[in-house]
């Protein structure tokens, strides 16, 4: 398969034509619109399901009901449409139907900018919505990781019947860059829906999918049963990146776009004979605590860098656990981080720590 | 459960528990007309042989458990979402017929967007909009269509409209939508009511199989329990003041609809 | 080997469309690159802009402070990144709209009467080619002729009517260049 130089929100929306997307609902907001244009022309050509919806808590819903219909769905937003669909995750999360959202964040809080942010980091991670529940967080940090972790997304949500959600900072959407797309996977037909979709109850007692559970004992059997999965998944999807981390003495963790610009930083302290190293988060939940709890034994010192006022670092010093010194550097309002103001942040903590 | 398998060779069922409802009890207070208007859509969906690929979607409100007692595919939506959501399964799966089933709480206040371009659009769903002027499950609070001067408990010197608006005509208002193709007013407070709110009902499933577009039967129904009345009483206060403001029959039907009402 | 090359005007120049000829030419030379949109510092110093970087390892950073080259369409631009360019690095200065000469004398400049030059061959359209084609051949990233297959290959179906004279802009460009 050849190369081919893709823009980021059409990147995604491609990988998830291939990935099999039967219904896309969605509303335009910016900076991720073209992934709501494109799939506009696109999914209707292949006989698939385009909406746009009224609003974003519209949408979401309308995933909902495809998603309780057994058909692969998605949508995707922005920061501000993204806090509207909350009330819907939570209700996936609770019903236990596969559904991928997109969040390519923008800066924040209130109506913010259009800049790209990575301010919705506790609220995918942490809080998605009301209730105990994490969806499976991906963020990609280059267009080709885009195009393989949307197609993740789908096969993660489906496998364990929760909501996956791909989070970057809107730039990525914006970026080109060469990346190959997979070829495409047939739409699994109407008759293939699996056997608790909302299908008619042909032969078969009705399926009931609700998120309702008066009893307390039942509901708390629910939470446990969803608690339960989440520990299958904490165990068996983590993944990060890794670079330059055999000798590292200073470990630089960071996620999405600033990852990448950290692995510039790793290589220009390098050259300046310090022993610098990255990881990259692939998975925002599950987080890769344990590794990170590894290196820390190891490493003088970390810096987390994002593209927020601290939100990944409470999760790094979760796994570090005082095990060593963890600073922090931020840009906020839609600044990008860039590696000539970094590099001095891990000089200073190389001669502090 | 009678069925036709109990019945003696020489006798002719003419009344039997239908099919798309399970032997359930409900939870719903004596007197109220939920179960009337459930048995009624159960009814419907067995004369059109359609229980086997009918969906139907809960609202929060009173009807929140109303999976519990149709027996057919179910799912319960979040407060207003309900026509959101039976846009996702209707656009997925266009074989299904699906159903939405809403109080006014939920389908004239929370959930107005959804209902409204639901209905805009023409989706190829039904909305059994239960109007019973009152939030029924939260304990008698004013709804978007409580009438001037009702007294609830978040309106207890009445409905001052001043002060809260107007009870909103959801019939009148879905019925001018280019996408609506059947939108009617019916009411379940006596047997000929019933027995029209049922032809509705029929025809409106009707109007979604046959593809024409979005359709709606608002029901005027009571709440005996939060109206503080007896179950007759109500019934009464319903078609003494309910009535006069809601008026009963048709905002809308189209073309289309008409010529299909006249096949059968 | 990394160049970052910076594309700066108005709306309506080209320069994004600049920008990704050069990111297509380069891929298919076999590199590894990104483009990336109005992002990054000096984000008022110009309304349309992107940073191409080019690269024969794989790109950390899609954004640079100090690009090694840079095209300037417009006052605002010249103004904004005529300091950022890196010492040693190519500087692109559309004379046509740019009357000022640059204060970097550790910089090769080229002054190029992009829109005159344009006018020439018909359209004031193609003067972002004209700074392209004088940028490709002043920092030799790449042979003239891959920016022109990535033309080829990759212009729109509605912009195919300019191809010979895209091509025909940017060899003018680069002859300038040569001079």
């Amino acid at each position: 398969m050849a190369r081919e130089l893709w823009e980021g929100n059409m990147a995604i929306a491609e990988a998830a034509v291939r990935a099999g997307l039967e219904a896309f609902f969605g509303y335009p907001i910016t900076p991720q619109t073209e992934i709501l244009e494109y799939l506009s022309r696109r999914l209707p050509e292949l006989g698939r399901v385009f909406l746009q919806a009224e609003s974003e808590v519209a949408s979401i819903n309308m995933v909902y009901g495809a998603a309780c219909a057994g058909a692969r769905v998605m949508t995707s937003s922005s920061s501000p449409g993204i806090s509207l669909m909350q009330e819907g995750f939570s209700y996936i999360a609770c019903s236990e139907v596969p559904a991928v959202v997109v969040n390519l964040m923008r800066g924040g809080p209130g109506l913010g900018n259009v800049a790209p942010s990575q301010g919705d980091y506790f609220q995918a991670v942490k809080m998605a919505g009301h209730g105990d529940f994490h969806p499976i967080v991906l963020a990609p940090g280059s267009i080709q990781e885009a195009i393989d972790l949307t197609i993740l997304a789908f096969d993660l949500a489906d496998r364990y019947r929760t909501l996956a959600m791909i989070v970057a900072d809107g730039s990525l959407g914006q970026m080109m860059e060469p990346a190959e797309m997979p070829p495409m996977r047939p739409v699994r037909p109407p008759g293939e829906r699996p056997p608790w979709a909302l299908t008619g109850a042909r032969g078969r007692l009705p399926n009931v999918i609700t998120s309702l559970y008066l009893a307390e004992e039942d509901l708390e059997q629910v939470n446990l049963r969803l608690q339960a999965k989440l520990r299958r998944i904490a165990a068996n999807e983590v993944r990060w990146k890794e670079y330059a981390t055999d000798d590292a003495e200073l470990l630089i963790v960071a996620f999405g776009t600033v990852g990448r610009i950290c692995q510039t930083v790793v290589r220009e302290a390098r050259a300046k004979g310090l022993k610098a190293g990255l990881l990259r988060p692939v998975t925002l939940w599950p987080f890769p605590s344990t590794r990170i709890a590894e290196l820390a034994a190891r490493v003088r010192g970390m810096l987390v860098v994002e593209m927020n006022a601290g939100q990944m670092l409470e999760d790094v010093r979760l796994a570090v656990e005082a095990r060593c010194p963890v600073r922090f550097y931020g840009r906020l309002g839609g600044m990008i981080p860039l590696p000539d103001e970094i590099l001095p942040q891990l000089e200073a903590m190389d001669a502090e720590v | 459960m009678a069925t036709g398998q109990d019945i003696p060779p020489d006798m002719e069922p003419v009344y039997q528990y239908p099919e798309s409802l399970t032997s359930r009890f409900t939870h719903y207070c004596p007197g109220c007309t939920h179960g009337v208007i459930h048995r009624l859509i159960a009814e419907v969906i067995d004369e059109l042989g359609i229980r086997e690929r009918t969906v139907g979607v809960a609202p929060v409100g009173c009807a929140v458990l109303a999976y519990d007692y149709f027996n057919l595919d179910f799912c319960e939506a979040a407060h207003g979402r309900a026509p959101a959501m039976a846009t996702g399964i209707k656009r997925v799966s266009p074989d299904t017929v699906v159903f939405t089933y809403q109080g006014d709480g939920d389908l004239a206040a929370i959930g107005t967007a959804e209902i409204i371009h639901a209905a805009n659009r023409g989706e190829l769903i039904t909305t059994i909009f239960v109007n019973n002027a009152i939030y029924g499950m939260t304990g008698g609070q004013m709804a978007p269509t409580t009438l001037p001067g009702q007294v609830t408990t978040s309106s207890p010197g009445g409905r001052d409209v001043r002060m809260a608006g107007w009870p909103i005509k959801m019939a009148e208002l879905i019925g001018v939508l280019p996408g609506a193709a059947y939108v009617t007013r019916q009411a379940v407070l006596d047997v000929p009511g019933i027995r029209r709110a049922k032809q509705a009902i029929r025809l409106a499933f009707r109007v979604q199989l046959a593809g024409l577009g979005f359709s709606m039967v608002e029901i005027l129904s009571t709440c005996n329990t939060n109206w503080g009345l007896s179950p007759l009483e109500a019934l009464e206060w319903a078609k003494a003041h309910m009535v006069p403001y809601y008026p009963l029959g048709d905002t809308k039907v189209a073309d289309a609809v008409r010529a299909l009402m006249e096949q059968a | 080997m990394q160049e970052e090359i910076l594309i700066s005007g108005f709306g309506g120049q080209g320069t994004l469309f600049a920008g990704q000829m050069l990111a297509y030419a380069a891929m298919d030379a076999g590199f590894h690159v990104t483009w990336i949109p109005s992002y990054g510092p000096e984000i008022r110093g110009g309304r349309s802009r992107c940073t191409v970087i080019i690269s024969d390892q794989e790109i950390g950073s899609p954004l640079v402070r100090h690009p090694s080259a840079a095209i300037v369409m417009s006052i605002p631009s010249m103004e904004a990144f005529e300091p950022a360019v890196r010492p040693g690095g190519v500087l692109v200065v559309n004379a046509s709209l740019i009357p000022m000469r640059s204060q970097r004398p550790d910089l090769r400049v080229l002054y190029v009467p992009a829109l005159e030059m344009a006018m020439e061959l018909g359209s004031t359209r193609v003067a972002n080619m004209i700074c392209l084609g004088a940028l490709v051949q002043a920092m030799s990233i790449l042979p003239l002729e891959t920016i022109e297959q990535a033309m080829d290959r990759y212009l729109g179906e509605p912009h195919r009517q300019w191809l010979s004279l895209n091509k025909e802009a940017l060899r003018r460009g680069a002859s300038l260049a040569m001079q």
